[in-house]
């Protein structure tokens, strides 16, 4: 039993294959968004060789930093996201899952942002204590929609709040059929994309503005650590809308296909809306939150309860 | 209260340049700016070179004005003794110059979606701008330092079998332009992100003497094509783009419709390249005493070349003024209240190039004592390795 548990966390589908998924898919993002470029877009191997690289580059400790904070940051990250894409693994490809764990994974969530915070300020550089300014700002942004997001399901799958009641009441229609869906997919996503940190919301990682914000210290392993967490949100969160709003995978016969086809049309959603838009400041970003997706979402909750 | 350095080494910045953001929160309340990272004392090697050397020399002041340099120094020497040109170099001269202005503006349209992370404007930019290059290869057989200008007209001439191929390049750059002027009239983000940014005044544009499509986009005439035309500039028909806003987003579509009026000025030029024929340079022997001025509308502004000659194949005095040095210090009045963010995109919408713009500075340490300047450090390390070498 402890083995299996292990198993499952640490190899399928924990930590190892959302690892390697995640740098083929970070690599999918590369590839797409350099064909909108008209770039050539690296080779497939290219996340694998940076993130190796990285580890074997030497780490710089900032003087004056809170070390402990400052190296607990991105592996305590490393941790939650394991945890979260083995939640979703399990109800996924197991359908495994215990009362409550949508919650949790809600929690978790919020985690890593703020693991991200924590990591930035301990370091005490401007940039990166600006950035987590940012993330905390932001973080109160999309949360509330998050949570108006995930109750949509829960009232159409009959209050549940149960990853796997959740699929097998989609068993005979995926929640996407209805215009709640449709209207939570839409909040959904544009949240997943600011806890992600893609455009328009990588406000907190601003590159030209505050030169990468909370990663600015970090170096070697402990960057490369953060690097492959970005890479695993890009499995283990698009995974969470497959579950609310797209009805899991039926992993036979045909059903690999359209498993594949529903991950990857999140993903490459997730990639266009990342290509095609600047980056908002911090004040309207938040204003797009609260004012237009929390209604928004709010009618699609309002919209489930009726039956829609 | 806390301080946020931008540069001398930033994402921001092609080039060292330090900016000192003061703020509160995310809102810029100061902001203190510091040029003289880059010097390179070019008036100086200016006035050891010959004029003919000294118009390559001032080309590479700055890699993206060129030519505005060089053929603002040519105006101003042509100004000592009254050159006159013939026509076919009038018309190449402002080809090439047109044709810089595209691909300058081009360049900062990309640069401005790279620094508000809009990267695919960045890379579709700098895709439209290659033509620019090749056709610049086309013509003076170099994408990037053309050696064109030459007292007395122009040092190449353009043939008319080149002429179609031009017009082929430039029947696409319009296209796009015309799409890219579209777009950000659409795009409600793009819109959100840059309107009512960083406002520039009309009477700050005014009294920070603001020049070119920084004053433009605050609603102030000015155009040195316009005014004092030079070159062919009296002989074609183009508009003068001005807006009133004076934000970010003005700057942008100034530079856009700038484009597109270049577009039909090197049209009208190449047309006219067919008709007028003859010698494409007068031969200057030798320039006389006197002082001269030059102008030029460079993409950026007015650039301003002073030069002072006693007769011999020298000039003693050599003065430059880019327009990047009355932009840059508009910062004051544009950048103060606003978040950071916005500061950032402000700092890059005056498309400032600090190598153009830079000059020696003397720094005082904490006791108030000056500390040697870059010049004098660099003549001293020279002077050291001399000794030793002598030695």
């Amino acid at each position: 039993m402890i083995l299996d548990n292990l198993f499952y966390l640490f190899v399928f589908p924990g930590f190892l294959f959302v690892a390697v998924l995640g740098l083929l898919v970070g690599w999918v993002d590369r590839k797409v968004s350099a064909r909108f470029q008209f770039r050539v877009g690296p080779p497939v191997l290219q996340n694998f060789n940076d993130f190796f690289k990285l580890l074997g580059k030497q780490t710089i400790i900032v003087k004056d930093s809170v070390k402990s904070l400052f190296i607990a940051a991105p592996l305590l990250a490393f941790g939650t996201l394991c945890l979260i894409a083995t939640m979703v693994g399990m109800a996924l490809f197991f359908e495994q899952g215990f009362h409550g764990d949508l919650l949790v994974l809600m929690y978790l969530m919020m985690v890593y942002s703020v693991m991200l915070v924590l990591g930035g300020i301990s370091t005490g550089n401007v940039y990166s204590s600006i950035g987590a300014g940012r993330e905390i700002k932001l973080l109160l942004g999309d949360e509330l929609v998050f949570i108006l997001v995930c109750l949509i399901p829960i009232v159409k799958s009959g209050y549940a709040v149960n990853l796997e009641a959740m699929i097998i009441a989609q068993s005979d229609g995926m929640f996407i059929g209805s215009v709640s869906g449709v209207i939570g997919l839409i909040a959904g996503l544009l949240c997943i994309q600011a806890k992600m940190a893609l455009r328009p919301f990588d406000i907190a990682e601003a590159e030209t503005e505050i030169v990468e914000g909370p990663l600015m210290e970090y170096s070697g392993p402990l960057l490369a650590f953060w690097k492959l967490n970005h890479h695993i949100m890009y499995v283990a969160y698009p995974l969470v809308l497959v579950v609310l709003f797209f009805g899991g995978f039926n992993l036979q016969g045909i059903g690999i296909l359209w498993a594949v086809l529903k991950y990857l049309l999140i993903v490459v959603l997730m990639i266009i809306i990342k290509n095609t838009n600047p980056r908002l400041q911090i004040d309207n970003a938040l204003k797009f939150f609260w004012r237009v997706l929390a209604p928004l979402a709010f009618i699609g909750l309002i919209l489930a309860v009726l039956g829609v | 209260m806390s301080k946020v350095p931008v540069g001398p080494f930033h994402p921001l910045l092609e080039e060292a340049e330090y900016f000192e953001l003061t703020v509160d929160g995310e809102t810029v309340i100061d902001i203190d700016m510091e040029i003289g990272w880059m010097h390179r004392g070019h008036e100086y090697i200016s006035e050891m070179s010959s004029f003919t050397q000294s118009i390559y020399l001032v080309e590479r002041i700055c890699g993206i004005c060129s030519t505005s340099h060089p053929l603002a120094c040519v105006h101003a020497i042509e100004d000592i003794d009254n050159i006159e040109i013939p026509d076919r170099a009038r018309y190449i001269r402002s080809l090439v110059g047109e044709l810089e202005r595209i691909h300058s503006h081009l360049l900062w349209l990309g640069l401005a979606g790279h620094f508000i992370g809009y990267d695919t404007v960045w890379m579709w930019a700098w895709k439209y701008r290659e033509p620019v290059l090749q056709m610049m290869e086309l013509i003076s057989g170099n994408r990037n330092h053309y050696g064109m200008m030459r007292v007395g007209g122009v040092a190449r001439d353009v043939e008319p079998e080149k002429l179609p191929e031009l017009h082929k390049h430039l029947d696409m750059i319009e296209e796009k332009m015309k799409m890219i002027a579209k777009i950000a009239n659409d795009d409600p983000v793009l819109k959100k992100r840059l309107k009512g940014v960083g406002v520039l005044t009309q009477e700050d544009a005014r009294n920070y003497c603001a020049t070119g499509p920084t004053s433009r986009a605050s609603g102030v005439r000015g155009d040195v094509r316009k005014d004092d035309p030079t070159d062919a500039y009296d002989l074609v028909d183009f508009k003068e783009i001005v807006l009133s806003n004076g934000d970010v987003y003005d700057k942008l579509v100034v530079r856009v419709l700038e484009i597109i009026e270049s577009v039909k000025i090197c049209r009208q030029c190449i047309d006219k390249l067919k008709i007028v024929k003859g010698s494409f340079w007068n031969k200057v022997e030798q320039v006389g005493e006197g002082e001269g001025c030059g102008r030029y509308e460079a993409p950026r502004g007015e650039v301003f070349h002073y030069i002072r000659s006693d007769g011999t194949n020298r000039p003693i005095r050599h003065k430059v003024r880019a327009p990047s040095y009355v932009n840059i210090p508009t910062y004051e009045a544009s950048c103060k209240g606003i978040s950071i963010s916005d500061a950032l995109i402000t700092l890059a919408s005056v498309d400032p190039c600090y190598c153009c713009t830079e000059r020696s500075m003397k720094i005082k340490d904490v006791h108030n004592k000056e500390v040697p300047d870059l010049l004098t450090l660099s003549r001293n390390k020279t002077e050291k390795i001399r000794r030793e070498i002598n030695d």
